[in-house]
């Protein structure tokens, strides 16, 4: 599904290169985990795949069942199929969240050439889908995640890729921030998510995550590159020893 | 005080031709405006008030030709909305075009028809509200309204309007120089909504005079015309009662030079006022807001809520002052203003000011100037919605507490869908 080969990037601005040839295969229905260190290029590969201005592509590809991720304008690569969960997500005061919702789901569709979603149709399914994340009317009603607590914004997240329904699911640090009730209902609607058209792409810097959200591949990136790919026990041998044994070894 | 010659001639050039002050009551103040206007002589740039603003194609003698705007498939401003329609063409009333000006508890009564009968309650407003406004800061150009003003309507709220009053100014001229002036008297306990759109004239100058009587409620939308080259100067002066409503909201898009005033008083215990505009420009834009709050009694409400969106070097200026008299304890006054810079060639000049007489008041304000952010732009790009209706939501977004002024959800509708249609027309 998600083709990454050779991929690099450096800082627009400045001569900071992050990623330095970066080559990840995911097949449809699997989850894959990238953990690493800070400042590996973990985050920096999630925003240069959904398009984030700021970077530049000096050589490598990523593409998206076959479509050329990197020449797309990020609406049509959210289009195509990919979604991001923010490490952060973004408050927006003064757009509600429910018409930032439905403007995003009709947009996608508009897109796609399908036909928009009538405003009863798509309240059933908001309702619906925001039940079982615990997400209520009032948090519906309020601006784009203005005055959410760190939970709700990750719960957030989750119902935005529910109701946009992607094939391929970048989530970023989805588990920071978040009490061990908030990450296992965070987890839940990841897992009632996942489907055989459908993959994900998990960054975490803990395991933890990964036992809630089982990864049937798991990829450790260092100074921006993939160093070491491996089953679920690769992320328990991080867990156990850190990072060092493994960077000692790449090198 | 005595003025220099040139601004003696000045005046003199301005008002040559204009109507002459008439007979009656209506003759008399104008004749008092015209003693008052010629001690005071026209603004120019050296005025305090004016240092933003030039106001020189306002006060020559020449008007400057304004294109008359192409509407295309745009339907006017509140077409959908159920109200008295009163027409004017280049600054006169065109009583063909409008509709029968019968409304329950409301009186019409154009200015034109109104010299010769007494009409008590216009007599006790007409100009009145107006020179009270010019004291501490004059506003000349208001006085020349007064002195030479032959179009306008006088109307009385008697009882709760069946439905709103629409005054619509079209322009048929490419060099109409119009002035109007209207007089509105909100009484005891009554409730009154005033629309207005349309472009007026090439030059256009207004005066608005609103009496809101104790426990009256008083409504004003108003759209300026979309008219790229029109110019307005407009003046809002209004004298709220006790326990009475003032809410006044204004859109302006487009139009190269506006400056509206607005010059209200408090002067009734728990009256409550709120003015706010919207204005959005692109290229050669000139748009002033001038709003004097007076709060002259106890336990009074007032809101100053101003948003512009700039682009292509196109220029917002506010000049915004909170006044709270001696004794006006208890006052609940706030005020902001803001603009939405979206490139580095457009401008946004503020003046907020307070002064404050009273000791147990709560005023607070608040002044910025920023561009879109980014950071929130490539969030809505990244669930799939495109760029320019990405900016679209976050313009709107931020323009959202200026509309949320107009307490009918029907015309506040109206308002956004109108600046959808210009953010469409504007992209790029």
């Amino acid at each position: 599904m998600l083709e990454i080969k050779n991929l690099h990037v450096k800082l627009e601005e400045e001569d900071k290169v992050i990623l330095r040839g970066v080559d990840l295969s995911i097949g449809a229905g699997e989850v894959h985990a990238i953990m690493g260190p800070n400042g590996s290029g973990k985050s920096t590969l999630s925003y240069v795949l959904a398009g984030r201005e700021g970077y530049a592509v000096t050589d490598g590809s990523a593409t998206l069942d076959g479509a050329d991720m990197l020449a797309m304008e990020p609406e049509n690569r959210a289009a195509a199929g990919l979604f991001l969960a923010f490490q952060y997500p973004v408050e927006i005061p003064g757009v509600g969240n429910m018409t930032f919702l439905r403007t995003a789901v009709n947009a996608q569709r508009k897109t796609r050439g399908e036909p928009e979603l009538s405003a009863g149709d798509f309240l059933k399914i908001v309702r619906e889908k925001a039940k079982t994340l615990k997400i209520d009317a009032d948090m519906l009603k309020r601006p784009v995640n203005v005055g959410f607590s760190g939970g709700e914004k990750k719960r957030n997240e989750i119902l935005q890729m529910a109701m946009l329904e992607p094939r391929m699911c970048i989530l970023d640090e989805t588990d920071s921030g978040l009490d061990v009730d908030a990450m296992k209902l965070v987890s839940e609607g990841v897992n009632a998510l996942r489907s055989e058209g459908r993959s994900f792409l998990v960054i975490t810097h803990y395991q933890r995550l990964l036992d809630h959200i089982k990864p049937d591949v798991v990829h450790i990136m260092a100074a921006g590159r993939i160093i070491k790919t491996g089953g679920p026990e690769l992320a328990l041998e991080v867990e156990n020893n850190g990072y060092a044994d493994l960077l000692a070894e790449a090198q | 005080m005595a003025q220099p010659q040139a601004k003696t001639d000045a005046l003199a050039a301005r008002v040559a031709g204009l109507a002459v002050a008439g007979s009656g009551w209506l003759g008399a103040a104008r004749r008092d405006a015209a003693v008052r206007l010629s001690a005071m002589g026209l603004p120019s740039r050296r005025d305090e008030y004016w240092r933003y603003t030039d106001p020189v194609s306002l006060t020559q003698t020449v008007v400057l030709p304004a294109a008359l705007f192409e509407t295309a498939d745009e339907a006017p401003a509140f077409d959908g909305i159920d109200r008295l329609r009163l027409v004017f063409v280049d600054g006169v009333f065109d009583p063909a075009q409008s509709d029968d000006p019968t409304l329950a508890g409301v009186e019409i009564t154009a200015l034109r028809a109104a010299g010769t009968t007494d009409i008590h309650w216009a007599r006790d407003l007409y100009g009145v509200l107006e020179a009270r406004g010019q004291t501490p800061v004059q506003r000349p150009l208001a006085t020349l309204n007064t002195a030479h003003a032959t179009e306008g309507l006088l109307i009385r709220a008697t009882g709760r309007a069946a439905k709103p009053v629409d005054l619509i100014y079209l322009r048929k001229s490419e060099t109409s120089d119009a002035m109007v002036h209207h007089c509105i008297k909100v009484e005891a306990g009554a409730e009154l909504t005033v629309l207005e759109n349309g472009p007026g004239a090439a030059r256009f100058t207004k005066v608005m005079e609103v009496d809101v009587a104790e426990g009256g409620r008083f409504h004003h939308v108003r759209v300026q015309g979309r008219d790229a080259e029109r110019r307005a100067a407009t003046h809002l002066f209004a004298r709220v009662g006790a326990n009475a409503l003032f809410k006044s909201f204004t859109l302006t898009a487009n139009g190269r030079l506006t400056r509206n005033d607005a010059v209200i008083e408090l002067a009734g215990h728990d009256g409550v006022a709120h003015v706010a505009g919207a204005a959005m420009g692109d290229g050669d834009f000139h748009h002033d807001d001038t709003v004097f709050m007076t709060h002259a009694a106890e336990r009074c409400e007032s809101r100053q809520v101003f948003k512009k969106v700039l682009k292509n070097g196109a220029v917002g200026v506010f000049q915004g002052k909170i006044l709270v008299k001696p004794g006006a304890q208890k006052t609940d006054g706030y005020q902001i203003s803001q603009s939405l810079l979206l490139d580095g060639a457009s401008q946004f000049l503020a003046k907020p000011e307070l002064e404050i007489y009273a000791d147990d008041v709560k005023c607070s304000h608040g002044s910025t100037s920023g561009a879109i952010d980014e950071v929130a732009l490539f969030y809505l790009q990244s669930r799939g919605v495109p760029r320019r209706v990405a900016q679209s939501l976050l313009v709107l977004a931020f323009l959202a507490e200026a509309i949320a002024e107009i307490d009918d959800e029907a015309i506040a509708e109206d308002i956004r869908s109108r600046l959808e249609g210009w953010l469409a027309r504007h992209e790029g």
